[in-house]
């Protein structure tokens, strides 16, 4: 079934007001670009769901349609991304990732559409970063995101850039159905709760003020609205089975970001305070970036991280860094291919888990880049979100075309 | 050498208070005033372009002569008083399309850099200490593209040489920037015009790493010199880099609103 996770965005008037635009203008600069994929996961151990299976295959398509007229002024953007997964229905899906008019005036510039943006210095966990809701299905890692429908109106000034937003539509977190894997087969994203009983129509608002000062990058940000991190609630579905059901609190989050480079080391901190109907909580994500040049009498670079995270509610809260450390080595030869070698580390302080993640990439002639990835889980402790994915240890291949 | 030109070293001499010392440094002083004072007036006569635009193709070819292209587009914007800032936006190898980098460079302390993945609409700092390492695993590194400043090197004046055609200075810059992936530069600057022909890198040992040959030079307003072609031959690994500058502008009418974090999320 391809499962359209757009279907409820109904927001004539901004779609009228971009195309319009669109046709209006004399377009003098179009360009497509984009790549399709297709990807296999090979899983090393047996499922621990029956729905689940060893192998999954899929293929994914992102292209990018990009128009700009009034002498770059003026652009609209538009990126659909689709796959269409072997098993998983969640999996398969398409997204508006972008579909979004810019403009640019003197020391301002207004967004209006759906967009991504992101905030942050970390690498591991991306605290702060709140306007876009991660699709999970994608990747568990969360760095993959739906577009979110917004106003942006961003000032640039001497003393830094000022970004306001109004976010009028949420997206829920997309998670992988009964025969996704890795995955929670009984997570019910059908019947989604929320605090607010405007639900996803709720209107949420957030302002950044971000500024670099020599060595030092600085931004703190405000946002007010609906939780893109869902609380995951033990229920009983219509048919008595036990379900998890994401439920989606009022929040009101500030953010502080710092950055500072000094030498070959960029020290990164994200702070959040959250307020909230349930628990009001202080969470953090710092470390350190380490870059050696030249290594190895040759081109390539190694980069070291170290990072912890750390949140107040420890392992009450739906935080799985709750106390984790965070270690990882970036490997890039610089050579004709851009090989890169990735791997991270994390442990878990308070619930002794631990996961593992390699990641290689080359690219093969001028189009096509190969990337094996490899992630293993081990974990012991059943109050860990980590040991539902204790035997998903698996490889998995991309190959993606781009043109 | 010309009769300008001594007049030019005389009252650069004259301004160094050098001249009281021992008479066995003279000699030392002197070739440190002359390289001081070629490479002044080399900066001198490339003051006031404003802004630049062009288009540039990098191919590199490693030791068994494979050959791999990369494109981009430049856009940089001179500052009083400080390095230049420059935006760059890739535009091949396709999967690094859209990836576009700014650059604060300074006289003074680190250079700024950021980079954008335009995968994660992420503006991501890379840090200062780069400056050694490859540019787009290039023969050049991230410092053999920032912008010439004076202040950067003590200067040491060797001999007159002909390269590129052309009679040259051959003069020596030590870089002052520990992070500097060199202990000396030698440049060949022509005596007709004082463009670099020729620069010779030596590493870090003091061992010949890399040889950047400059040619196929145009005049721009009238007045300000670019080399096309630049040509880097890596005598360690038996790699090279060429990049052919197309396209190229100057007074495009750029600002400095073209090279903030807002511009550089927007390029491509």
């Amino acid at each position: 079934m391809f499962k359209i996770i757009l279907k409820r965005i109904h927001h004539p008037t901004m779609f009228c007001l971009l195309v319009g635009h669109f046709f209006i203008a004399n377009a003098n600069e179009f360009e497509v670009r984009g790549n399709i994929e297709v990807q296999g996961r090979f899983f090393t151990e047996e499922a621990l769901f029956p729905s689940q299976h060893d192998q999954q295959i899929s293929l994914a398509a992102a292209p990018e349609f990009f128009w700009s007229w009034n002498d770059n002024k003026d652009s609209l953007e538009f990126v659909p991304s689709a796959r269409v997964d072997q098993h998983d229905s969640e999996r398969t899906h398409v997204d508006i990732r972008e579909l979004s008019w810019v403009h640019v005036g003197d020391d301002w510039e207004t967004r209006v559409g759906i967009r991504r943006d992101f905030w942050g210095v970390t690498e591991f966990q991306h605290l702060v970063d709140i306007i876009n809701q991660s699709d999970s299905v994608e990747d568990i890692d969360n760095e993959d995101k739906l577009g979110q429908p917004m106003i942006n109106l961003s000032v640039v000034k001497d003393w830094g850039i000022v970004d306001f937003y109004i976010l009028p539509y949420f997206r829920e977190r997309t998670f992988a159905g009964p025969e996704g894997r890795p995955g929670i087969p009984f997570i019910d994203v059908d019947n989604a709760l929320y605090e607010s009983n405007q639900k996803e129509e709720h209107v949420d608002y957030a302002v950044r003020w971000s500024h670099s000062l020599d060595d030092i990058d600085v931004a703190l940000s405000w946002f007010e609205g609906t939780s893109r991190n869902p609380q995951l609630q033990p229920r009983f579905s219509i048919d008595f089975e036990p379900v998890l059901v994401p439920y989606y609190q009022q929040i009101s989050q500030q953010g502080i970001e710092l950055q500072a480079n000094l030498e070959s080391a960029l020290l990164k901190l994200e702070v959040i305070h959250n307020n909230n109907s349930l628990q009001d909580f202080w969470a953090l994500q710092g470390g350190i970036e380490y870059s050696q040049y030249g290594v190895f009498d040759s081109n390539a670079d190694l980069g070291w991280l170290v990072e912890w995270g750390w949140d107040e509610r420890g392992t009450d809260g739906n935080s799985n860094f709750q106390n984790d450390l965070f270690f990882g080595n970036r490997l890039a030869l610089n050579d004709v291919d851009s090989s890169e070698l990735l791997f991270g580390f994390s442990y878990d302080l308070d619930l002794e888990s631990t996961s593992v993640l390699l990641e290689a990439t080359r690219r093969y002639g001028e189009n096509i880049k190969l990337s094996l990835d490899v992630r293993l889980f081990e974990s012991n402790d059943p109050q860990d979100p980590t040991y539902l994915f204790r035997r998903d240890d698996h490889i998995q291949l991309t190959a993606q075309y781009f043109y | 050498m010309s009769i300008k030109l001594k007049k030019r070293l005389l009252l650069a001499a004259g301004l160094v208070s050098s001249l009281t010392f021992a008479s066995t440094f003279a000699l030392a002083g002197e070739a440190e005033d002359k390289g001081l004072a070629i490479s002044k007036e080399a900066k001198a006569r490339d003051i006031g372009w404003t802004d630049s635009k062009a288009t540039l193709q990098m191919i590199l070819k490693n030791q068994h002569g494979e050959t791999s292209t990369r494109e981009m587009r430049l856009k940089s914007i001179e500052q009083e008083n400080d390095g230049d800032k420059s935006l760059t936006i890739f535009d091949s190898p396709r999967d690094v399309k859209g990836t576009s980098f700014l650059s604060f460079s300074h006289i003074e302390g680190n250079d700024d850099q950021w980079l954008y993945l335009p995968a994660l609409k992420r503006v991501k700092r890379i840090s200062s200490r780069n400056k050694s390492g490859s540019f787009m695993g290039s023969e050049f590194s991230f410092e053999d593209l920032t912008s010439f400043e004076v202040e950067k090197y003590t200067y040491e004046y060797l001999r007159d040489e002909v390269a590129g055609g052309e009679n040259c200075w051959v003069v020596v810059q030590y870089p002052l920037d520990k992070n500097s992936g060199y202990k000396r530069r030698i440049v060949w600057i022509d005596q007709s015009e004082y463009r670099i022909q020729k620069t010779e890198f030596y590493d870090r040992k003091n061992t010949l790493l890399k040889t950047l040959t400059f040619s196929d030079f145009h005049q721009y307003l009238d007045k300000y010199w670019r080399s096309q072609k630049f040509e880097m031959v890596n005598h360690q690994s038996g790699k090279s880099t060429i990049l052919n500058y197309t396209n190229f502008e100057m007074k495009t009418g750029l600002n400095e609103k073209d090279f903030n974090k807002n511009a550089l999320k927007r390029a491509r």
